[in-house]
């Protein structure tokens, strides 16, 4: 490796922990009750969480800022994968309505669990939005080996997300009061009331996933230089292919059954890391994208808290705020 | 010594179940190019995807030096066998090294990253084909002509026995043809690979290949040498010319078109004929030409384009009856053009032809001046 690259690989990892790190601190102190750091760190230290504070602390905002945090890393996986499985630098599970499908069949599992007075537990609900992915992923497969056209399948993904849209919709509408005001909130996509136990399966998930990501990023790469040459380098397509397919809709499906759907954090986030790291290989992109998705999720968790406070922003509006524009000027910037 | 690097001794290749060349029987061996011709819509493309493990043979098997490509997962092959492909890739990002660096892909470990005697390998490749000065330059930003030389060294780089390639000429000017195919010849020679290649380009072809297939209604046609196989009417025959010539011995083409009757007697001989035969022609003039000697550069081109040939046989000063039958067809042409400059002991016959036409004031400078 040139001595510049790695370099500018090093310089690209401590950029991004530094803002993890600060965003970590930031999302503990920033909230509707003010808490000095002093406070924060005597709570943190003396693991006290019988005192409102440190209640606030323990139960309300550290489950809250792992779960942005490793949420956002995974989001930003899935659509590195989806992007580098379609050759298109505009898939993500938002909008090749990977995510619609998940939070349509986990939207149908609690309305029907909860009527019936049912718990719905981390498991079921990742199992609901695994089964959601894997249905929109099957027919964006369908489509894509019909049409070439990148602009085409994504128009196809965004339709298969209003109708998955459309069908919850439907559901929502004939359920009781208070399963439609529990499912709103989560619709909306948000990172509140996450309990230790989501956080700790969430993050069991992730981190398999992340290790899988990680191991297939040599073959991922070859797939970048289009599926002949990967396969004359020695690659075999269809597991890398099922894999690829595999790892992205349980990522995103973690994503969807704990926080809702989040929009653009899987475009944005692996072109942020992409110009960082001016590569766009997967060895170094996967762990890239997870920080980078990380510190994306932090960020603009804290906003959505913050800005109207007390009153919560959901948070796919604040990621589209600032993910959208990046994913219009990449489009303007491509080379055609 | 040099021993099969891909045979088959019957493949059928095509889609699914429907078979588009049936039978196929070839072999490449190490030092050997075999070049695949045939009509669009051949099969060419088929059989390409299907060495390449695009496509699954319907039935029979290839074979790669002694193992059967139906049962050899993909990594043992990439050992073995490299691609260049036509189209054009846009991968992000990525520096002309680091598409040569892929070619390590099947030595490298689990992770892909590449060891010093690796990336040695990369330059080493990479000055074989004259890229190294690219090396930093973005592959998405350099030209067809030097994408196409850095995909030849990352094939390369992958140390095969054969390289496979699917008309790695096409979207080349002249100048970057002849340059590829040039280091593909190197290559074969100080590296003892075998290629299997298609071409568009006849003339190429004939030059480059040491074996030539042909591909035409489902199956082989012929195979055989360039000698063999390029001549004018079994190209003719291949690609179903029906509106214009192939001349073996230039390996090009020429038109034929529609025209009234022969108007214009041209005096030619020692090549220098050529030019006017194509420009007459391109004005939809009839021409005869006379005297030509057999073996002259525009003989070839006078079989094919003029109405009637008075010829010569090589090395013979033009005969009396030659000048005759010459004479006659002179006198019933309207113009005469002399394309001849230099006349000697073989050709004088042609100066007399050239006086007479300047008496009976038939004598025009160029083709535009016999229009009417």
């Amino acid at each position: 490796m040139e001595k510049n690259t790695r370099i500018r690989y090093t310089a690209g990892f401590i950029i991004l922990l530094v803002l993890l790190a600060a965003l970590l601190l930031i999302n503990l102190n920033v909230g509707s009750v003010n808490l000095t750091p002093a406070d924060i760190a005597r709570i943190l230290f003396s693991h006290e969480s019988d005192t409102v504070q440190g209640h606030i602390i323990w139960d309300i905002r550290l489950p809250r800022l792992i779960a942005a945090m490793i949420l956002g890393g995974a989001l930003a996986t899935s659509g590195f994968m989806l992007q580098t499985f379609f050759a298109n630098p505009i898939a993500g599970p938002f909008v090749l309505g990977i995510s619609s499908g998940a939070k349509m069949v986990v939207a149908f599992m609690m309305i029907f669990c909860l009527s019936r007075g049912f718990h719905v537990n981390s498991a079921a609900m990742i199992i609901a939005a695994f089964a959601g992915s894997i249905l929109s992923m099957t027919f964006i497969l369908l489509i894509s080996q019909r049409v070439k056209s990148m602009s085409i399948l994504i128009i196809c993904g965004v339709m298969i997300g209003y109708i998955c849209n459309a069908a919850t919709e439907f559901v929502v509408t004939f359920a009781d009061d208070s399963n439609i005001v529990n499912l709103h909130n989560w619709s909306m996509g948000s990172f509140s009331s996450i309990s230790w136990e989501n956080v700790q399966v969430m993050t069991i998930m992730v981190i398999v996933c992340m290790i899988c990501a990680f191991m297939i990023s040599k073959p991922m790469g070859a797939f970048q230089l289009g599926e002949n040459y990967a396969r004359n380098m020695g690659v075999n397509i269809k597991h890398l292919r099922l894999e690829l397919i595999l790892l992205s809709s349980i990522l995103s499906a973690c994503v969807t059954a704990f926080a809702g759907p989040i929009s653009f954090v899987g475009i944005a986030v692996p072109h942020l890391a992409k110009s960082l790291f001016k590569t766009a290989k997967p060895i170094v992109m996967i762990p890239a994208g997870f920080l980078g998705g990380a510190v994306f999720c932090l960020f603009c968790d804290v906003i959505a808290r913050s800005l109207f406070a007390p009153t919560e922003l959901s948070i796919s509006a604040v990621t589209a705020v600032f993910g959208a524009p990046i994913v219009i000027y990449m489009m303007l910037n491509r080379k055609r | 010594m040099n021993k099969k690097i891909l045979h088959s001794t019957g493949v059928s290749v095509g889609y699914e179940k429907h078979v588009i060349v049936d039978n196929i029987e070839f072999d490449v061996k190490a030092g050997e190019i075999l070049t695949l011709i045939g009509p669009n819509g051949s099969g060419k493309s088929t059989l390409l995807k299907t060495i390449t493990k695009q496509l699954e043979p319907v039935k029979g098997d290839i074979f790669l030096k002694d193992g059967s490509m139906n049962k050899m997962r993909e990594d043992e092959i990439a050992k073995e066998m490299s691609i260049l492909m036509t189209e054009r890739m846009k991968p992000e990002l990525m520096t002309c090294r680091d598409i040569v660096s892929t070619g390590r892909y099947p030595y490298t470990g689990k992770l892909g990253i590449l060891s010093e005697d690796d990336w040695k390998k990369v330059e080493e490749a990479m000055k074989t084909v004259n890229v190294w000065d690219l090396k930093d330059r973005l592959f998405s930003n350099i030209s067809d002509g030097q994408s196409q030389r850095v995909m030849m060294a990352r094939a390369i780089c992958q140390e095969p026995e054969l390289l496979v390639m699917d008309e790695p000429t096409s979207f080349l000017d002249i100048c970057h043809k002849l340059e590829l195919l040039s280091i593909l010849k190197r290559l074969v020679k100080e590296n003892n690979l075998a290629v299997f290649m298609s071409l568009h380009e006849l003339d190429l072809a004939q030059k480059i290949a040491d074996k030539v297939l042909c591909i035409n209604n489902g199956r082989v046609e012929r195979a055989g040498t360039p000698e063999e196989i390029f001549t004018s009417d079994y190209i003719k025959e291949l690609y179903g010319i029906e509106n214009g010539a192939y001349i073996e011995q230039y390996g090009s083409l020429e038109f034929s078109t529609e025209h009234g009757d022969t108007e214009v007697f041209v005096i030619g001989g020692g090549g220098k004929g050529a030019a006017v035969f194509r420009r007459l022609q391109k004005l939809g003039i009839g021409f005869a030409t006379g005297v030509i000697h057999e073996g002259d550069l525009d003989y070839p081109v006078a079989e094919i384009l003029a109405d009637e040939l008075v010829a010569e046989k090589a090395f013979a000063p033009i005969s009396p009856e030659a000048c005759r039958k010459a004479e006659e067809i002179m006198d019933r042409c309207r113009y005469v053009i002399c394309a001849v400059e230099n006349f000697g002991p073989m050709n004088e016959a042609n100066r007399q032809l050239l006086d007479k036409a300047r008496q009976q004031g038939k004598l025009k400078d160029s083709p535009d001046d016999c229009r009417n």
